[in-house]
This record gives C-alpha cells, structure tokens and sequence, in this order.
C-alpha cells in the first residue's frame, strides 16, 4: 500500500516534470494519420499534454528538449472494443464486472460502474501501444448490455474520461438466443423498446410498466434512440445488418455502429451509403456458426475498399488481450487490406467511431498519446520502447513482467523467489 | 473461432472443460500389430514430381539457416538440402528467391474435427464426460474430416496435427497424429506409423466439470485437485495390474484379462507405446504429476497450454518433458492468470523443449506468428534465439512429441517432404504460406484456387472457402 502511494507520488512527480519540459520523440518512420502520412525520419515533439509539432527530423526541435529515439512512432492506439478493466480474471465471476444476467436493469447498466483502472491488464494492453479504450458492457439476458464508456489505460484513478457514450445491444444469432429462440423474438423486443422509449411519458406515468423495458432502463436507451447517442449492435450475418440498415432507415436520426459484421463484406456498399461503421475481427474466416458462412480473412479489405469505416479488434478474450488488435491489423494487411487502412482501424477509425477528438492522430493541437515502438507496430515481434498519454510518459512494467523478472533465474540457493520483488 | 468461444464459455464456469488438446494412444503400426488396431491408417501420398525448391532462404528445422538455399524433393521425400543443387532431369524448378523455405508446421494440439465449424452443438465431440476416466475413447471416432478448419490450418503451413480429446476428464482418452490432407475418412489422415497418445489433464477442468458439475453433468468425484489426484493414482492402480495380467499371459503364464478398452490404453502407457499429453497450467501440478508418473513408470511426453512451465523449466529440462505453449494467452482462468509472453523462449532458454501449439482453429492458422511474437518478447530480455533454432518450436519438437521426429519435422534427406514456401520471413505478420508440400504433393498455393481445398460444408454457401 504504501509503496503503491509512492509510486503514485513519484507518477505525480514524473507528471510535473514532463508538462514543464517538451519531449521530442523521433522515428525513423513516424505515421501521422493525418494529411501529412507517414514520415521519414521525423519528430514529434509534446509539451504540456499536447502534440506540439509534427515534422522532419531535420526541421529541429525546441532547446531542451528531452530526446527519445525509435524505429517507428505512431499515435497512441484505440482498442474499438474490448471488456478490458471489467474483470481481473475473466473466468472468475466474482472478478468479472462485465455482464449481469440476474439483474433486473439491463439498458441501464453504466459499465463504467465496474472498470476498475488497477486491472492488471490495465497495464498490459498499455505496454502493447494502446491508450484508450472503447469498453463495452456484455449481454446475457436480454438484448441491451447497458451504457459502454470510453477510458485511457493509465491505470489511474480518472481514467474513464467519458461514460455512456454508446448502448450495447446484441442481435444476430446469440440475440435470438438470449430474445426467446429466434430473431423474430429479438427484433420484437428491440421494437418494443423502442416504443417504450418513445412513449415514455405516457407509458410509465400511467401504469410503470413498459413492453420490454424497466423505467430506468427506457430512460437509459433514450439517447441512442433518438440518435443522440451511439447504438452500438452486435451482428454477423449479412441478413442480421441489412435488417439493421432497414431499421436505421425507419429511424433516420439512429447513430448506428456494428460490431461482428463477420459477413460485411456482403452488404459492403449499403453500409458505406448509410456510412455506418464496422467493428471486426480480421481473423475470422470460418464459419464457425450459421452466422458467419460467409467470413473471410479478407473482409477487412473488402470493406475498406467498399468505403466503409472499418476498426479492428480481437474479439477472442477481449478483456485481457486486446492488445492482440496489431497482430490481427496485420494480417488484414496480409490480406490485402492496405496499411494505412488497418493503421487507421486502430486509430482514427474508433476516434471517429466514438466521438474521441484529438486522439488518434499525430497533429498538432492533439492529445500527446504518442508511442514509440521497436518496429513496425504490426509485426507480431513488435513492441512500443516508450508510451505517453496526455504526455506522461508511461510506466511499461506490469505484473506479467513482474513474475517474468522473478524466474528469469531459477536459483533458490540462498532463498525462495517469494523474497525477489 | 468456436472452439476458443467454448474454452472461454467453459472458463466462465458455465459449461463443461474443453480448453485441452488431446493426447493420442496406441500405436498405428508402432508398439501394437497392425492386427492389433482395427483402425489403420490408409493414408497414402498423393503423386509429386521431382521438384527442386531454389534460391530461397531455407530454415532446415534442426538449426541451421542456409541463405540462397535449395531443397530437393524426390518421390515425396528429401532428397537434398544445400547452396549448390542441380534440378535432376526432369525435374520441376520454383523459383523462390526472396522466398523462404521450412519444414511444415505440426501443431501439437488441436480440436479440429471433434470441434469443428460451425461450432452447434451437434458437433460438440470433443469431451466425452460422462466420467472423469474415460481412457477407453479414442478421438478420432469423434473426427469429422469435413471440417472447414483443417483447410485453414493448411493455409498457415500445418502438414500435420494432433487431435486430442478435450480436458474435461482427468484420462480424456487417445489422441491420434493426422497429416493434413483433406480426406474422406479419418483414416485417410492418420499419420502412419505415428504412436497413439493419451490425454491427461490436471486442474480446475476435471474438478469443475465433475465435482461442481452445476447439476448439468455427472457430479461426484474429483471435487478438488486432490481428488484429481487420487483419480490419477487409482486408474494407474488397476492399469498396472492389468499390464501385470497382460504380461503374465504373455509369457505362458495363462490367459489374458478381459478386454478392457480403458485399462488397455493404460497399459499402453505403461509399456511406453503410448504418449502421454498432459493439459497442465500450474507449474506446482506439474511437479506433482512428475511424481505420479515415477510412481508408476511412465512417462510424461508433453504437458500442455503449460502457462507456468517457467517457474520450473529447470525441473522440466531434468525430467524430459517438452511444454506445449500458447504465446500469450492469460487471465481467462485462475490457473491461467500467471501467464508471461517469455514462457516459450524461458522454457527453451533453460534447455527444456519448447512447442508452440495453437488449441484453435484460429491460432493453428497463424502458429508462425505465435512463435514470432514469443521470440521477440525473449530477444528483448536478452534471449536472443535465431529463427532458424526457433523454428524447432514449431516442427521438429511437436514432431519428437509425437513420435514422428524420424518421419517428419525438418528439412533432412530421406525425411517426408513436408515443406512451406512462405513469401517473405516466415516470423512476420505479413508472411504468407503460399505453397504447401506433404508428402511431396502440393497441397495448397495461395495463388491457384485449384490447389485450396474446399470442404462439403462449405459448398454451396457464399464462401465456399476462405478467400473466394
């Protein structure tokens, strides 16, 4: 505990240290994710918690300027999608915050309630260059998960820096499932809902009760369901998002974003002219259920190409690896999908997607979450050498390489490892 | 895809174990008679020509690293590996400068086929748990060979694999070793000649699926891991004195016991025809079931997913047993939450064998990756492996783990000619496998959609294969 509190203090410290004093921070390739693309040997030099300037190396910097050098820098990623913060050991539900299945409330659950910023994998999806979050709570008995929230992943108290930003709601094959057994029954009670957002005022004046929703679970979903708030659904099959993209044109004020979209590829045009934007994981390609026949490992690319916005994300144990998201951008990038599209599906694309300005990007003006990496960030070998959010430099230790310093050597001649920390 | 979901469902307590790989059994041809296994292989090699692989840079899978490299295939087999090869008459030449060439990739561990695509729950065959010892089944009557899975896997190099029941009991029964070759029949797969395995596994799967069973599946024992290991102890109990009657028969001592399909599997293991692969995540149960197999004379091949091989490589290099690894999955599970990106390059830094292994449809299509990533986490602490001694992560080790180190899993002459030509460095993201050799034949070129497989599943439904 109270070595935590130094820690913190010594953090406060660094923090004060860095805001006084720009840091230049130089790449032999620095992505920009703006107009200005990729640099050759190029500076991006922070002050205050701010990018200040973005350029050649040979431009120069600001005297007194505190040097750090890098094969490659790029702005600090976001992970579209994840769980990561809701649980510290995601197959122990006392640890696991992200879904309630006994609870009475389900559209008003605020998941930010349950991030806790120590999570251990906190700290391990930062030291893999990520440093904001889009999280997500998860469904499991009705459709709508509750309020998902954005956070960075500097482990501090404060982290979340916007809750609510989007309503989670589950359709396709597990919403069948969970609505009763079939999408009939899932589309039924997404209706009723939103009648009973829309007729909230009478509804629940006059007899508390609505079709589907709880009081407080009809006020929750009444943003996103008139469009001021982002509904974010989860789907897969080509059918599940044309009846989505139907729904959107019923309802033309809805902000709609997909997660899944395994089958997007399909409906590829329609979704770039309803400029709704796709969450995906670039590594399905089997058709692991009767939802995802179509999934190809070039879905990324095809969508892409199509002209929608397409983040990427891992959406295998998305609570601790979701750091995992470069590995699987690059091998969208294997299947064609061009570089600087999967650079921005971990970048400006979740940026865009959730409403985060001046992060994603390396431009002056922006929020100095800037990485440096020992390579290029979307080989597998890869890893960041140094990590800023809002300029503070990051610490790159977790517990992981905690337990890796203490049986790096096996040698207990003198005493147990228990006393190496 | 499904398979990981189920493993992680199962992690969520909700159902039953599945996270394992399987272990394999008796023997193809090895150790029993042919007579002895009513399920032979009848596994043949396609027709191949004599091809001469040149000018790529060739990873021989036993160390060594030979830029401007060539390899010579002749009549499915290895003939040449060297700088300075000339294509015999009649031969085919690729050109593969720029190119690099490796052993085919063995994962040690899959599902595929008991789990297969799509993942429903009719296709559910990988954990026959109506027991915690079910030594007596064996996975490849679990197999189905239309799985969509193995044509991905082919894709990412695999030329062979071994299918494991999953680790729900604490015996889940044999494994088997398949080449990678779409087939018909599941003995149109199997690697002839390969030993059986047998799956083990320790931990909270077993305890969980029986013991807290949530009234969904069979209750009572194991309730704790040391029920599991009473388990353990009382099954190898009965196999030895069933090995005892075995032995005494055979040596005109009177007739031989009752059949028994569990207890002969058990003494299979016992006679050392059959390889033990033993799901274990905790480096403290290791060191228990280390114990157990002295007690009772067997041996340990492999103990998988492994997370905590680290904290005893050094026991594990003693004792002989590779760990079967995942690069980086952790914190899904209790047993789990220890997991390091270092495990695979500590383990093989204290000179115990490391294996990279995928228990996914989704990992076995990229294991190259895994490996890579793996042995980047252990350059930047200093263990700095070369590819080409990393590489036996992925072929010559899983292939020692299975018996078939003779056969396959490296680039020597008289081996099987199971080879990958990748386009670029196969430890990067953006390498691809584009032509992949068993046997000599070539089985799959990312270019020709003549030469990718398409399973029954797929036909007919807007995929038809991964990349259409």
């Amino acid at each position: 505990m109270i070595r935590r509190l130094l820690l913190s203090l010594a953090a406060l410290a660094a923090t004060s240290v860095a805001a006084a004093q720009p840091v230049a921070i130089y790449g032999e390739t620095v992505w920009t994710g703006t107009s200005q693309g990729t640099i050759t040997d190029g500076v991006v030099v922070i002050n205050n918690g701010r990018i200040v300037s973005v350029g050649p190396a040979s431009g120069g910097v600001p005297s007194g300027a505190t040097e750090v050098r890098a094969q490659w820098v790029t702005p600090g990623l976001i992970s579209a999608f994840s769980r990561t913060g809701l649980s510290e050991v995601s197959g122990v539900d006392d640890s696991n915050d992200s879904v309630a299945g006994s609870s009475p409330f389900s559209a008003a659950l605020n998941a930010a309630d349950g991030f806790n910023p120590e999570t251990t994998a906190i700290a391990v999806t930062r030291r893999d260059g990520f440093t904001r979050l889009a999280v997500a709570p998860n469904a499991r008995s009705t459709l709508f998960g509750g309020q998902g929230f954005l956070a960075d992943t500097s482990g501090l108290p404060g982290s979340v820096f916007r809750e609510r930003v989007f309503a989670f709601v589950v359709l396709g094959e597990r919403g069948a499932s969970i609505a009763g057994g079939s999408r009939p029954a899932a589309w039924a009670a997404l209706r009723g809902a939103f009648d009973d957002v829309r007729f909230f005022g009478a509804r629940y004046m006059t007899h508390n009760d609505g079709n589907v929703l709880t009081r407080m679970d009809a006020q929750a979903l009444m943003p996103a369901a008139k469009g001021d708030q982002l509904m974010l659904f989860q789907a897969s099959r080509a059918s599940d998002l044309d009846a989505i993209m139907d729904f959107k044109e019923a309802n033309p004020s809805l902000r709609v974003a997909i997660v899944g979209a395994d089958e997007g590829w399909m409906v590829a045009g329609r979704l770039a002219e309803l400029d709704i934007p796709v969450i995906v994981d670039a590594f399905s390609n089997l058709p692991s259920s009767f939802s995802q026949l179509a999934a190809t490992s070039e879905n990324a690319k095809r969508l892409s190409e199509a002209g929608v916005t397409v983040a990427i994300v891992t959406l295998d144990n998305d609570s601790h690896l979701a750091r995992l998201a470069t590995q699987v951008a690059g091998n969208a990038v294997a299947n064609g999908m061009s570089f600087d599209a999967a650079m921005e599906a971990l970048t400006t694309a979740p940026a865009e997607i959730f409403g985060m300005t001046g992060l994603g990007v390396l431009a002056p003006g922006a929020r100095a979450d800037v990485v440096a990496w020992d390579g290029d960030p979307l080989e597998a070998a890869s890893a960041p050498s140094a990590v800023y959010i809002d300029g503070d430099a990051q610490p790159l230790e977790t517990r992981q390489t905690k337990l890796r310093d203490r049986y790096r050597t096996l040698d207990e001649s003198e005493r147990p490892l228990a006393y190496k920390h | 895809m499904h398979f990981r979901k189920l493993c992680l469902v199962a992690m969520a307590g909700l159902m039953l174990a599945a996270c394992e790989k399987p272990g394999s059994g008796d023997a193809g041809d090895k150790g029993a008679s042919e007579a002895a296994n009513p399920f032979p292989s009848t596994y043949t090699a396609y027709p191949s020509e004599t091809i001469l692989i040149a000018n790529a840079t060739v990873l021989d899978g036993i160390g060594g690293r030979i830029e401007n490299g060539s390899v010579l295939i002749e009549n499915g087999k290895i003939t040449s590996v060297g700088t300075d090869l000339t294509a015999p008459e009649g031969a085919v030449t690729i050109d593969a400068a720029g190119k690099w060439v490796t052993p085919g990739i063995i994962d040690n561990h899959s599902h595929l086929g008991a789990y297969p695509s799509p993942g429903v729950d009719a296709h559910g065959d990988g954990n026959e748990i109506s027991g915690p010892v079910t030594a007596e089944v064996w996975v490849e009557h679990s197999i189905w060979p239309q799985d969509p899975g193995f044509t991905r896997a082919l894709a990412g190099g695999i030329t062979s694999l071994q299918i494991l029941p999953g680790s729900a009991n604490l015996f889940g029964g044999r494994g088997v070793t398949l080449k990678n070759v779409p087939a018909r029949t599941v003995q149109a797969m199997k690697f002839p000649g390969a030993p059986y395995t047998m799956k083990m596994a320790c931990g909270e799967n077993p305890k969980r699926v029986y013991g807290y069973g949530r009234g969904t599946t069979p209750g009572g024992a194991p309730y704790s891991r040391m029920g599991n290991v009473a388990g353990y102890r009382d099954a190898w109990i009965k196999a030895t004195d069933y090995k005892k009657q075995l032995d005494k028969a055979k040596n005109g001592g009177g007739e031989p016991p009752k059949r028994d399909l569990e207890l002969e599997t058990l003494a299979g293991v016992l006679n050392g025809e059959i390889l033990v692969h033993m799901h274990c995540y905790r480096a403290d149960e290791m060191a228990q079931i280390m114990d157990i197999s002295k007690e009772f004379g067997y041996k340990v091949t492999a103990f998988h997913h492994a997370v905590e091989s680290y904290k005893i490589a050094d026991k594990l290099a003693e004792y002989g047993a590779c760990s079967s690894m995942w690069a980086d999955w952790w914190g899904f599970k209790m047993e789990a939450y220890d997991g390091i990106p270092e495990n695979i390059p500590l383990v093989h830094n204290a000179g115990a064998c490391a294996i990279v292994h995928s228990d996914s449809d989704v990992g076995i299509q990229r294991l190259n990756q895994e490996a890579a990533k793996a042995w980047g986490d252990g350059k930047r602490i200093g263990i700095d492996v070369p590819i080409e001694i990393a590489w036996q992560w992925l072929s010559l080790n899983p292939a020692k783990s299975l018996g078939i180190d003779k056969e396959t899993g490296s680039l020597e002459p008289g081996k099987m000619a199971d080879v990958v030509i990748w386009s670029t460095n196969p430890f990067s993201t953006y390498a691809k496998a584009e032509k992949v050799f068993i046997d000599g034949a070539q089985m799959f070129d990312r270019d020709d959609p003549a030469l990718q497989p398409v399973m029954d599943f797929e036909l007919g439904h807007p995929g038809e294969g991964d990349r259409k």
